[in-house]
């Protein structure tokens, strides 16, 4: 019976099954305690290499602290203390020679709530180039373009990208363009943390079309309180509780059949 | 256990509770359309055959009623995990015992057409309807409590059910030395065998989903 059907895989669940990649950022044993008060308690996680990851897991399980410690937004935090390591490339992202500026620079991130400039939209995406590398005027309206391109948002501002602030820009695009200002870079990860949370259905919609496109050329690590929006758009599920990674595996599995009662309990709403 | 409680999801888990217990009577309403059907073909008793051909439609009713409101759960509940393998059986279960029904009510309509009963096939076919009874017992039971164990003793049921057909057809075909009997009579036991056969497939279907529910393994018991 099975031979008479066509048993490629359909576009639309294409992502589900897709082989599985060398993994780009390897996390051993991470440890990430606030003052005294623990928020990673010992993480080991791989992240395979063009492919979305997702990070779900309740409020304060760790999901969060972990997404910052892949770039050392940590470091800014006072009294954060991060132990175990993150390599990137067989490079500890923490080894001492390391600067952090240039680790955020390889490893994006787009954050919760759109956070433009109060500037032009090119200014907006052309902040970080101009702060690491001195362009021509001519690379860098490439780069501003490219990026924006790859952020699905050209066509929608190519024509005020001078005239127009970022502020003016409704909630999706004013995320698409924290997007193209972080892919401006040419990172290699793009860490998202919630990324929908403030956006309406359409909106919400967009992005995720745009991520799925954009795991072709980048690793994309997302944290999400939005279950339906894990099982959409990622690749790999990543389960956390009380700081500690619970389940991992291919997303259609764990969405059809956890192996831990935890993750069961919590992905069917039935935790607490 | 067979949908988790806790003091969050308590509509949803009840509506699945409640649809449970739906299918259950769906189930039994098929094993009763079965036994009857039987019952009446043995008795030749045309208006017992007539009260099942009858009550089919409810038993469709049933089925779409079931169908219907494990689709409106699946909209907007989005289960995920075991509440999804759950009610996407439920969509495929719904179907097969409502088919299981269908087989009772064509067994119905050939006590309708018969014209005389075999007491030795008959007696065949008492035993296999008692086995797709045994069959049903063990796979609703099994589907309460998710319990794939219990599902997978249908299968050596299920074997038994077409060594008893077989029986029949070798019964009603081969007898060297004797007279022949009627084509008709022949054909209408014949086909009373068949349907039973096909019922005993139907219940391993409800079987194999109810493994999928325990384990979230897709398999197929009779290959």
């Amino acid at each position: 019976m099975g031979q008479a059907l066509d048993l490629k895989p359909r576009p639309e669940v294409a992502h589900r099954r897709l082989p599985p990649t060398e993994p780009v950022l390897r996390i051993e044993d991470l440890r990430v305690c606030y003052g005294a008060r623990p928020a990673v308690q010992g993480v080991t996680l791989d992240i395979p290499a063009r492919r979305v990851t997702a990070i779900i897991g309740p409020s304060g399980c760790g999901k969060s602290t972990l997404i910052r410690s892949l770039n050392r937004m940590n470091d800014l935090i006072p009294g954060a203390r991060v132990e175990g390591r993150v390599w990137f490339h067989g490079q500890d992202i923490y080894a001492p020679e390391v600067d952090p500026t240039a680790v955020r620079m390889r490893i994006g991130m787009v954050f919760q709530k759109p956070n433009p400039f109060p500037k032009s939209i090119y200014e907006n995406v052309a902040f970080g180039l101009r702060l690491h590398r001195r362009l021509s005027r001519r690379e860098l309206d490439e780069r501003v373009e490219r990026a924006l391109r790859q952020a699905a948002l050209w066509d929608e501002v190519a024509d005020v990208l001078h005239t127009a602030s970022g502020l003016a820009l409704s909630g999706g695009q004013q995320q698409r363009l924290c997007i193209a200002r972080a892919l401006a870079v040419e990172p290699e990860v793009l860490l998202m943390d919630e990324p929908c949370s403030a956006l309406d259905p359409a909106a919400t919609a967009r992005i995720e079309d745009l991520i799925r496109q954009l795991c072709q050329e980048y690793t994309i690590i997302i944290v999400t309180h939005n279950m339906q929006q894990a099982a959409r758009i990622s690749d790999v599920t990543a389960f956390m509780l009380g700081g500690m990674l619970v389940e991992t595996g291919p997303t259609a599995d764990l969405f059809t059949h956890p192996q831990d009662p935890r993750t069961e309990d919590y992905i069917s709403g039935r935790f607490g | 256990m067979p949908h988790r409680h806790s003091r969050l999801r308590e509509a949803f888990t009840a509506a699945l509770l409640a649809l449970e217990d739906d299918v259950h009577r769906l189930g039994r309403a098929a094993g009763e359309a079965i036994h009857r059907a039987v019952d009446a073909f043995r008795r030749r008793d045309v208006a017992d055959a007539e009260a099942v051909v009858a009550g089919d439609s409810l038993i469709d009713a049933m089925r779409l009623t079931i169908e219907q409101r494990a689709v409106e759960l699946l909209a907007t509940q989005q289960p995920v995990a075991g509440d999804l393998r759950w009610l996407a059986s439920v969509l495929v279960i719904a179907t097969d015992l409502e088919r299981l029904a269908d087989h009772g009510e064509a067994i119905a309509r050939a006590t309708r057409r018969v014209p005389a009963t075999l007491p030795a096939t008959v007696a065949l076919l008492g035993q296999m309807e008692a086995l797709v009874q045994g069959m049903l017992d063990q796979t609703l039971e099994a589907w309460r409590r998710r319990d794939a164990e219990r599902a997978l003793t249908v299968v050596p049921l299920e074997e038994t059910v077409d060594a008893l057909r077989a029986q029949v057809f070798q019964e009603l075909i081969a007898q060297p030395g004797a007279p022949p009997l009627a084509m008709d009579l022949v054909l209408e036991h014949l086909i009373v065998a068949q349907h039973l056969e096909r019922a005993a497939d139907h219940i391993t279907n409800v079987a194999e989903r109810v493994i999928y529910i325990a384990t979230g393994e897709l398999r197929e018991l009779n290959p």
